[in-house]
């Protein structure tokens, strides 16, 4: 989970292994430190929260099609931007050619 | 397009080709459309399951939100230093229409039902509110997760499968068809030249031995 400290603080209580972010550097940082390992391939879902996921899209974007690894995007505290539906959108567009969402 | 020798040989060739080409157009037509109707099966969950996750989420937020409100920072850090818990994700994968999708399950280790991992005498009640909100989402985000991954893994298969299909039809097999008539027409071509000028021999032949024209 990469996120705010704030928001990822309560997903630690869970179980979760959390990289509390502050900033995009930070974000990119910490991304990194992930995928460092990725010969082991310790983690199958990555959730990031979706006020850094601007930063991140080119290697979000990268792994999109990589069935080992899902990213899903969520909403932060302050409420959700709408890029989780952004995601879902994009992959109707492309599976079908338009946006037939509806919205 | 490329040019083909008009022979006998190259024409069952192109034909083999042409049959080959038509069944897999056809199969591929079918799966694209299968993997459509799932996909939007898919689609529909995802949005379902999407807003589900964001609002339970907005909530556990507003409700941790609360919580350190009335916490110093320094508190709510440390309350939650140390999880009770740890998640253990499973992941296999299932084949639907040859795209490979993810399933996961997911047990936690640990050992208690509890997911509380402090004390209650100095944190606020409001914490106890998020994390149960946040594990009840949990579920839901995992189940997101999965989804939204399948989602993104059955669109790009339906783009080239839709690539594919499209090549086929608007290319290769008329291609195919175009290269087939040419090489029909010019066989027929040569045969007529042949039967001309076998006519045409016969015709010098007889005049030859019997001075006789037909």
């Amino acid at each position: 989970m990469i996120g705010g400290s704030d928001t990822v603080i309560g997903f630690k209580a869970l179980g979760l292994d959390t990289f509390p972010v502050n900033s995009d550097e930070e974000a990119s940082a910490a991304f990194k430190q992930i995928f460092q390992a990725e010969t082991d391939n310790p983690y199958a879902i990555v959730y990031v929260e979706e006020t850094w996921a601007e930063g991140l899209s080119s290697a979000i974007n990268k792994f999109r099609s990589d069935p080992e690894l899902a990213i899903i995007l969520i909403p932060g505290r302050d409420g959700s931007k709408g890029l989780g539906l952004q995601a879902l959108k994009d992959a109707v567009e492309k599976a079908v050619g338009s946006d037939i969402t509806g919205d | 397009m490329a040019t083909y020798t008009p022979t006998r040989m190259v024409l069952n060739q192109l034909k083999g080709r042409l049959t080959t080409a038509r069944r897999g157009h056809k199969l591929l037509k079918d799966k694209r459309d299968e993997l459509m109707r799932q996909f939007m099966d898919i689609v529909k969950q995802n949005k379902e399951l999407r807003k589900k996750v964001e609002e339970g989420l907005t909530e556990a937020f507003t409700s941790l939100s609360a919580a350190s409100a009335v916490m110093s920072p320094q508190m709510l850090e440390q309350a939650l230093l140390y999880p009770r818990r740890t998640v253990d994700l499973d992941v296999t994968y299932k084949n639907v229409m040859s795209v490979n999708v993810p399933q996961y399950s997911f047990g936690e280790s640990g050992g208690t039902e509890d997911i509380i991992p402090y004390a209650f005498a100095q944190t606020s009640g409001d914490l106890d509110d998020a994390l149960e909100k946040m594990s009840s989402v949990f579920s839901d985000m995992l189940q997101l997760a999965e989804v939204e991954k399948s989602m993104q893994l059955m669109a790009e298969e339906i783009e080239s499968t839709r690539r594919r299909v499209n090549a086929l039809e608007y290319s290769t097999i008329p291609d195919l068809e175009r290269n087939i008539h040419y090489i029909t027409m010019k066989l027929e071509e040569n045969e007529n030249s042949t039967k001309v000028r076998l006519i045409k021999v016969k015709e010098m032949v007889l005049q030859k031995a019997h001075n006789y024209s037909v």
